[in-house]
C-alpha cells in the first residue's frame, strides 16, 4: 500500500449523491481474478453512450480534469455492493482522495486498505468545493493527512476528522495482517477458550 | 465556588423551583446513578449486538480498533481469488479451514446444460480458481454439481452453519441476511476476506446500535419484503450508516425465519453495517436437526446459551425508530436506488417537488433512466420480464408465496418470467411440493440455483430498456444488465405482475390455486 502524507492535485467534481459501487465498477469486470488493471473500467457505463462511444457529458471524459487525483462527490458515496474492485478501480485510475459528506461503511473500509484517503466534509463545504471545481479553471486542492486539512489557493481551509489508527496506517502504508499478528499470543489464548463453545462452532 | 452557587441559583430560577429542591433532586439522581453503576458490574442491560460483540473481542489495543474474532467465513468465487493470491504471495495459510465454507453462486449459469461447460471463459476461469484455491488451502467447497450448492446466504442457514451469537463474514454485502438468527453478520471487501482467512479476526470499530421496532399486525398482502422496503424508503439508503440495526416488535416476531432473513438481507440497502433479530423458539425450531447444528446434549446447551442473547429489558440503543405495521402496504420501487419506493397505490413522483438541486437532478435522472413519467400510477407500469429468486427472496417460502398467486393463471404473452431457487435444497423441496409444475404450467421458466439475474454476472440479464419486476435487492442503474430497468417487489407482487403484464395491487388478487 502506497504511503500518503500530502497531495496537491486537480479536483474532479462528480455532482451526484448515492453513487453506488455498481456504477463505479460494473459487474462484468468482477469476473477477473487479478487485483490490478481496473482503471479503464471505472464508471464504465457512465463514461459511455448507449452506442459505446465516450460520453463527452460525463466528467471523467472532460479534458479539463484529466490527471485529477482528487474526486469530489455527493453524500453516501460508494453505497451498495461490498466489491473492493470499486476501490481498486478508483486507485488504478489515479484517484488518491475522495471528498464527500458521507461514505458507505464497507467502501470506507476497502478504501483504507488501498491507500485511498476519504475526506468527510460538511454538505456545505462539499458544495463549495464542487462549485469551485466546476467553475474555476485548473482548480487545485491540497489534502494534508498529517494536519488533517483541505486547502485551496483562494483561502479555503477546512479541517477534517480521521480515525487516528487509520491515519497512522495510511501515512505508513501498513499491511493490516502484519499488524494483527502482533496480537498472536492473545489470539491463540482467545481461540483455545473460544473453541470450547460448541454453540459458536461453525460445524458441529 | 461563588460562580457555581450563582449558576445553580440561575438554573433553579429558570426551572421555576427552589434552590433546596433542585439540590435535593440532583443528589437523588446522583445516588441513583451510583447505585446503578454498582449493580451494573454483574447486571448491566445489554443489547443483542453488545452481547455478541463482547464475546468475540480478542484484543483491545489502545487507540486502535478492536480485534474481533470471526466464527464463520463464507467464500464465493467473485470476491476471493485476490485474497487467496495475497495469502500465497505472503506465504500464509488459512488459519481455520473448519470455520470456512465455499460455494459458487454469482457466476453460475442457471440452465443445467450450461453449468457443465461454462461458455463465458472469464467466469469459468474464476470458478476454476475457487476450486483450485479450496483444494490448496483445505476448504470445503459446495461446487456447481453439489446438492448443497446455492447462494451463500441461502445455504448458510439451510446447513445449520449460521447460528445465534456467531460472528459471520463474507465478501458480499448481503451477509447481513444471517443476522436473522441473532448472529452478527456483515459484508467485507477482499482485503478483509484475506485478513480473516489468515487470522480468523478483523480489526473493527464498534458500530452504533439502532433499534427499529415494527409493531402491530401486517395487513393482508403485505410481506417481509414490504417491511424492509418501507424502512429504506423512510430512512433512506444512508439512514443506518455506521449502525447495526436490531429489528424488533411484534410484526418482526410474527415473521417466519425466511421473512426475517428477507428483512435482515436488505439492511445494507439502508446503509447498515448489519441487521439482527433476537433468536427465539422459531429460530431454534428452524435450526434443530440441520447438518451442522449441535446435537443431543450439546443442542440443549446451545439453546440455553442462545436464549441469553436477546437484548435485555432497558438496554440502551443509540437510535430508535418505531413503525406501525398496520400502515404498511405492498411496495414497488420506481427509481434507481432502493430508497426510491412507493406503495403500489401511489404514482411516480414529480422531481419538481424537490427543493435540493442535487437531489432533484438525481430524481430526474432516475426517471429518465427508468423511462417513467411523473404522475403515472404505478399499477399502469408495464413489465417485460419477471425475476423471482435471489438471497432476498429465493427461499422455499418465497416460492410458495409466488406459486400460490400464479396457480391457475398464465404468464402474460408479452412477459418473460423466470424462477431461480436460492439453492439446490430449495429447488428439491419445491419440486417435491410440485411448485415447479405450478410455475411451468403458468409459463414461468424453472431454473437451476444461483444469484442469477439479481446482479446478472451470469447469462441471465436484461436487455437495454427492458423493465423487470424483481424480487431481488438492488435497482441500481444497469444492475440486471446495461440499460435494464429494475423494480423491486415481493414474490407475490412479482408473480402477479408476470400474469397481468403490469404491476397490480396484490391485495385485490383473486387466488385460484
Amino acid at each position: 500500500m502506497e504511503k500518503f502524507t500530502t497531495l496537491t492535485s486537480l479536483a474532479m467534481p462528480l455532482d451526484r449523491a448515492n453513487v453506488d459501487t455498481d456504477q463505479i465498477i460494473p459487474k462484468q469486470f468482477l469476473k477477473r481474478i487479478e487485483r490490478t488493471g481496473y482503471g479503464d473500467f471505472l464508471f464504465f457505463d457512465w463514461r459511455r453512450t448507449a452506442a459505446g462511444e465516450p460520453d463527452p457529458a460525463f466528467v471523467l471524459n472532460d479534458p479539463r480534469y484529466k490527471s485529477a487525483q482528487i474526486l469530489i462527490a455527493g453524500k453516501n458515496f460508494a453505497c451498495g455492493s461490498s466489491r473492493e474492485h470499486a476501490a481498486w478501480a478508483l486507485e488504478n485510475y489515479g484517484f488518491r482522495v475522495v471528498i464527500a459528506p458521507t461514505f458507505a461503511d464497507i467502501f470506507f473500509s476497502n478504501a483504507g486498505k488501498n491507500g485511498i484517503v476519504l475526506v468527510r466534509l460538511s454538505e456545505k463545504h462539499v458544495a463549495t468545493l464542487m462549485n469551485n471545481a466546476k467553475t474555476i479553471a485548473n482548480y487545485q486542492l491540497t489534502v494534508s493527512l498529517e494536519e488533517q486539512i483541505v486547502t485551496d489557493s483562494k483561502g479555503f481551509k477546512v479541517s477534517f476528522e480521521v480515525d487516528p489508527f487509520r491515519k497512522f496506517c495510511l501515512i505508513e502504508g501498513l499491511d493490516d495482517i502484519g499488524l494483527t499478528l502482533r496480537h498472536a499470543a492473545a489470539l491463540n489464548a482467545f481461540e483455545l477458550k473460544h473453541d470450547q463453545d460448541n454453540w459458536l462452532k461453525a460445524k458441529n | 465556588m461563588a460562580n457555581l452557587t450563582d449558576a445553580v441559583k440561575k438554573l433553579a430560577e429558570e426551572q421555576g423551583i427552589t434552590l433546596r429542591d433542585l439540590i435535593r433532586e440532583a443528589v437523588a439522581v446522583h445516588l441513583q446513578q451510583r447505585s446503578n453503576a454498582g449493580s451494573s458490574m454483574s447486571n448491566e442491560a445489554k443489547t443483542l449486538f453488545e452481547k455478541v460483540w463482547e464475546r468475540h473481542v480478542v484484543a483491545e489495543p489502545k487507540d486502535e480498533p478492536v480485534l474481533l474474532y470471526i466464527d464463520l467465513q463464507l467464500v464465493h468465487e467473485v470476491t476471493s481469488p485476490q485474497a487467496f493470491e495475497g495469502l500465497r504471495l505472503a506465504g500464509r495459510k488459512v488459519r481455520r479451514p473448519d470455520r470456512t465454507i465455499a460455494t459458487v453462486d454469482h457466476n453460475v449459469p442457471t440452465i443445467l446444460a450450461d453449468r457443465v461447460n461454462i461458455v463465458d471463459q472469464i467466469a469459468a476461469k474464476q470458478i476454476a480458481a475457487l476450486r483450485a484455491n479450496c483444494a490448496e488451502f483445505g476448504i470445503e467447497l459446495y461446487d456447481v454439481d453439489s446438492t448443497d450448492q446455492g447462494i451463500v446466504h441461502v445455504i448458510g442457514p439451510e446447513l445449520g452453519l449460521t447460528k445465534p451469537g456467531m460472528t459471520i463474514v463474507c465478501g458480499d454485502s448481503h451477509t447481513s441476511t444471517h443476522g436473522a438468527f441473532g448472529a452478527l453478520a456483515f459484508g467485507i471487501g477482499t482485503s478483509e476476506v484475506e485478513h480473516v482467512l489468515a487470522t480468523q479476526t478483523l480489526p473493527q470499530s464498534k458500530p452504533k446500535t439502532f433499534r427499529i421496532s415494527v409493531e402491530g399486525d401486517l395487513p393482508k398482502g403485505v410481506t417481509a419484503k414490504d417491511i424492509i422496503l418501507a424502512i429504506i424508503g423512510q430512512i433512506g439508503t444512508d439512514g443506518a450508516t455506521g449502525c447495526v440495526v436490531e429489528y424488533a416488535g411484534s410484526a418482526i416476531r410474527a415473521l417466519s425465519m425466511e421473512g426475517r432473513m428477507t428483512v435482515c438481507n436488505m439492511s445494507i440497502e439502508a446503509g447498515a453495517r448489519a441487521g439482527m433479530i433476537a433468536p427465539d423458539d422459531k429460530t431454534f425450531a428452524y435450526l434443530k436437526g440441520r447438518r451442522f447444528s449441535p446435537k443431543g446434549a450439546e443442542w440443549e446447551k446451545a439453546v440455553a446459551e442462545w436464549s441469553k442473547l436477546p437484548s435485555d429489558r432497558g438496554a440502551k440503543f443509540d437510535r430508535e425508530l418505531v413503525i406501525d405495521a398496520a400502515k404498511l402496504a405492498p411496495y414497488v420501487s420506481w427509481g434507481t436506488s432502493p430508497g426510491m419506493v412507493a406503495p403500489i397505490t401511489a404514482k411516480v413522483p414529480d422531481p419538481a417537488a424537490t427543493q435540493n438541486e442535487q437531489e432533484r437532478k438525481g430524481l430526474e435522472r432516475a426517471l429518465e433512466y427508468m423511462g417513467l413519467t411523473a404522475g403515472t400510477p404505478l399499477i399502469d407500469v408495464l413489465v417485460d420480464r419477471v425475476f423471482i429468486g435471489s438471497c432476498t427472496n429465493g427461499r422455499l417460502e418465497d416460492l410458495r408465496a409466488a406459486a400460490r398467486i400464479a396457480a391457475g393463471y398464465e404468464v402474460n404473452t408479452k412477459v418473460s418470467a423466470m424462477v431461480v431457487p436460492g439453492s439446490h435444497a430449495v429447488k428439491t423441496l419445491a419440486e417435491k411440493e410440485g411448485l415447479d409444475r405450478i410455475f411451468r404450467a403458468a409459463g414461468f421458466e424453472w431454473r437451476e440455483p444461483g444469484c442469477s439475474m439479481c446482479l446478472g454476472m451470469n447469462p441471465d440479464i436484461l436487455l437495454p430498456g427492458e423493465r423487470c419486476a424483481s424480487t431481488s435487492n438492488r435497482n441500481f442503474e444497469g444492475r440486471q444488465g446495461r440499460g435494464g430497468r429494475t423494480h423491486l417487489v415481493s414474490p407475490e407482487m412479482a408473480a402477479a405482475a408476470a400474469i397481468a403484464g403490469h404491476f397490480v395491487d396484490i391485495r385485490n388478487w383473486e387466488v385460484k390455486g
